[in-house]
């Protein structure tokens, strides 16, 4: 298969996200301590791997790749917070059941992480949050992180992406910060923190739940970044992940209707 | 056609939809029943009732909090947020228990309520010289700690604020003289934390007194709004700890580093026990904005951090309660720390630290977080908690206060909060950079906890059944026999609120026992005797208590439910200095005075 860009050595493309995210993970537990067990990470990965195996191979009859299952229960692994075990075990099922069953021409809607921990919140909120806090207050892990995360996305040909959403980002946090009176550091302080680190690598850039032009998948986060704003003004905590779920698949079902057109307006032209 | 692929897909679908299901099934089992019912009978089903009458006891105490810089302005609810608490002794030694309750604003007054024995209670503090210690320029209270440090018989006070700490020498139950000074104190300490402990065993009683804000801030005049600390949940920008070693001169010896015990987390509760059977008491501190750290003693002479080796220090989270519990009536102290729990927010969730096994050869104790399993997880933003039978059925229960900004209501800061929170340090350290509270509440209005353990290892949460009906910013709490009936009665200090009793009526057939110790070659308040109670194939453990719980001081004698047992089998005692002492068949429903065997 292809290796993108060149590299000094190479490297299958769809092992990087999940070695980046694995190192984060790495990192962070070893520096800061992130995981209170490793139960809750380990059950919410073995369960999407698992679902992800059996649901592949009795569907499609051949064993899917693990990286994309992978990450979705290591996402929620490092996302989730709950004193309980089953949200970690549910919310990992959840996330990949719903590529299986919401898809549209053979896509999935949503990005399966995201459904599952919306899936959450929006059930559960008594007993589940979101990672809200920092790793660390150390600038250097955070750097590496950030660097590290954009030479990966721009190895697989996603940083436009991922530039985008922050430019926006930062854009309409001076935009909310001039609209509340909160100081921008405030504004901008959600940014720094390791939920967005997840958000801008792994969420956002999924291959599977984004639109084929490059301009297209620019507009989208573009938007993505403005619901959110809509939301944080509403002062909703878990912004982007609302906004994603939304406009997600909006954009996937505009992008098919626009494609559907295209192929109607080019075969009622042919037949003319 | 009805491919494969439809098929399964079908199956999917169901397979999505049971599991939404079984999240929202979960979510209602798990969450505290918000709409627990407060009609009567609590007493007849969980064996007590609570009824709140201070004011009719004659404490009629509201607190009153602190204004600092005006540079703080925007978010002065919740940096001037602490300094409720509660401390139970009897001071005049008539065999009533009093208690010191501190006030936070400056210039206001703090009160020592003497226990009248007929119900009622007289504010004694300006007689004997304990009221007026928050003038300007030397800080206000955060708390007080009774122990007898000169081992005169009579209980001493000291007294930590933001600001000078003071200790106060009891003259005979009639006046209390200020000896900071001579005893050596520092001369500004933002602290949140203060215990009285005997650390080496030597018949002494020592302090440790645990900062929160860094001892250079004059918090009513900064220089600089870098003041916050420097992670929510990794910060070590906070106060110092000091251990004064007692020299039995009135003077103390500042001993912390050489003891090593040095840390610059934010400390918002400290509570010691022997956790590690090794005859001293071990040190627990419960840290706001990071990790709790357990000091285990090394025969009095060093301490060993092990609070990543032990399990209670791995995970970060925003301590401010510690207390020790036998709660499997097994010889075993728990640990109970308090968190925040804000559903759809944060839900760090309480830690209830059952020691399990002990490392070979290390003299520390392996813990497992088992709050979720035994339903002491979520209390929302937590404060004081403390362990005691309640309904005397012979199991501890625990009694726990919340709250941290009752100002707007269906207002909340919450959003803003959650903002900051996940700042980088350059963000979230300055104070100018948090958004303005403008008027708004941050997990206010919560209704208290009080569970009751079954025996089995189940804890039934009952506050609103048994009459614990407030929703003040509970801060901290203190069980005591305030009529000497052999019942646990609750005092609660509120922040920015009233003082509440919560007298206890327990039912009928319930027995108990309870012992009054008294050291001679130990401490003389006997704080770190151990005593095990054996009845009815059962068996729990308490230790006499220096301070516990977040700012608060229990009623120290020791007491026991013993449910429908009328004989208790023997009573072993362990005192500081290493001695035992045995007692068989002691008569039950009734306090024991005991004084240490020469």
């Amino acid at each position: 298969m292809s290796t993108g860009r060149a590299f000094p050595f190479t490297i299958d493309r769809r092992l990087l996200p999940p070695l980046l995210i694995t190192s984060i993970l790495i990192v962070a537990h070893l520096s800061f301590g992130i995981l209170e067990t490793y139960t809750r990470t380990g059950l919410a990965i073995v369960t999407a791997i698992g679902a992800e195996l059996i649901m592949g191979r009795l569907t499609y009859g051949k064993w899917p790749h693990p990286a994309s299952a992978y990450i979705s229960g290591i996402s929620v692994g490092i996302l989730v917070r709950s004193p309980f075990l089953w949200p970690y075990f549910l919310c990992s099922l959840i996330s990949i059941v719903c590529k299986y069953v919401l898809r549209l021409n053979g896509r999935h809607l949503w990005n399966p992480s995201n459904f599952g921990v919306c899936a959450l919140l929006f059930l559960a909120p008594q007993t589940v949050t979101l990672l809200s806090i920092q790793w660390g207050n150390y600038i250097w892990p955070m750097l590496v992180i950030w660097l590290l995360g954009f030479a990966i996305v721009w190895r697989v040909g996603r940083l436009h992406i991922s530039a985008s959403y922050v430019v926006a980002f930062v854009v309409f946090a001076f935009a909310r910060s001039a609209l509340t009176g909160v100081p921008w550091q405030a504004a901008l302080a959600p940014i720094t923190g390791p939920m967005y680190q997840l958000f801008i690598f792994f969420m956002v850039t999924d291959p599977k739940t984004t639109v084929g032009p490059r301009w297209a998948q620019v507009a989208v986060v573009v938007v993505v970044a403005l619901v959110e704003m809509l939301f944080r003004l509403a002062e909703i905590i878990y912004a982007p992940m609302y906004a994603l779920f939304l406009v997600g698949p909006c954009a996937l079902l505009l992008e098919r209707w626009l494609q559907m057109r295209t192929a109607r307006v080019m075969r009622l032209s042919s037949i003319g | 056609m009805f491919t494969r692929e439809r098929a399964f897909q079908l199956l999917w679908t169901i397979v999505l939809i049971v599991s939404l299901t079984a999240v929202v099934a979960l979510n209602r089992r798990s969450a505290p029943t918000a709409a627990m019912t407060a009609a009567s009978g609590g007493e007849a089903r969980h064996g007590f009732r609570l009824e709140e009458s201070a004011a009719r006891a004659g404490v009629t105490f509201v607190h009153q909090g602190p204004t600092f810089d005006a540079q703080l302005e925007p978010i002065m609810p919740q940096v001037a947020a602490m300094g409720a608490s509660v401390a139970v002794a009897d001071f005049d030694r008539d065999g009533w228990q009093d208690f010191y309750v501190t006030n936070s604003a400056e210039g206001s007054l703090n009160r020592l309520y003497r226990n009248n024995g007929d119900g009622s209670f007289a504010d004694v503090a300006a007689a004997v010289g304990l009221a007026d210690v928050n003038q300007a320029g030397t800080g206000v209270s955060m708390g007080a700690v009774w122990g007898d440090f000169d081992n005169d018989g009579d209980e001493d006070l000291f007294l930590y604020k933001y600001g000078r700490p003071e200790l106060f020498r009891n003259d005979g139950g009639r006046a209390f003289v200020r000896v900071s000074e001579r005893a050596g104190l520092p001369r500004w300490v933002n602290a949140n934390a203060a215990i009285w402990w005997d650390y080496d065993g030597d018949g002494r009683l020592d302090l440790l007194l645990a900062g929160y804000w860094p001892e250079h801030l004059d918090l009513w005049h900064l220089q600089t709004t870098r003041i916050m600390p420097a992670s929510f949940e990794y910060a070590e920008n906070g106060g110092r700890k000091y251990v004064f070693h007692n020299r039995g001169d009135g003077t103390f010896e500042e001993t912390s580093a050489a003891l090593g015990i040095q840390s610059r987390r934010w400390t918002l509760a400290a509570a010691a026990a022997d956790l590690s059977g090794s005859g001293y008491p071990d040190l627990f501190l419960a840290n706001d904005y990071g990790i709790s750290e357990l000091f285990i003693n090394q025969g009095g002479k060093k301490f060993v951090e092990a609070g990543r080796e032990s399990g209670v220090g791995r995970t970060p989270k925003s301590g401010m309660n510690a207390s020790f519990g036998d709660i499997f009536n097994d010889g075993r102290l728990s640990i109970y720390k308090t968190n925040i729990s804000e559903p759809g927010v944060l839900v760090q969730a309480n830690d209830l630290w059952v020691p399990k096994v002990r490392a070979a050869g290390t003299g520390v104790v392996e813990y497992e977080n088992l709050a979720s399993a035994l339903g002491l997880d979520l209390g929302g933003w937590s404060w004081g908690a403390q362990f005691g039978d309640l309904n005397n059925d012979g199991a501890l229960d625990v009694y726990l206060v919340n709250g941290y900004v009752s100002a707007g209501e269906r207002t909340s800061y919450w959003y803003d909060f959650s903002q900051i929170a996940v700042g980088h340090s350059r963000i979230i350290g300055d104070a100018r950079n948090w958004p303005p509270m403008r008027g708004r509440s941050l997990s206010g209005y919560q209704r208290k906890r009080m569970w009751v353990n079954d025996g089995a290892g189940r804890f039934v949460e009952v506050a609103q059944e048994v009459g614990a009906r407030d929703t003040y910013d509970g801060r901290a709490i203190a069980l005591a026999d305030l009529s000497n009936r052999g019942t646990l009665d609750v005092l609660v200090a509120n922040q920015r609120g009233p003082f509440l009793i919560y007298r206890n009526a327990v039912s009928a057939g319930r027995h108990w026992i309870a012992f009054a110790l008294e050291g001679t070659v130990s401490n003389r308040s006997a704080i770190g005797a151990r005593v095990e109670v054996q009845w009815a194939g059962r068996r729990q453990v308490q230790e006499v208590s220096g301070g516990s719980g977040f700012s608060a001081q229990n009623d120290r004698r020791l007491h026991y439910g013993l449910g429908a047992t009328s004989l208790v089998d023997r009573v072993l005692i362990r005192w500081p200095s290493g001695r035992s002492q045995v007692i068989d068949r002691p008569a039950i429903d009734r306090l024991h005075q005991v004084k240490e065997p020469q």
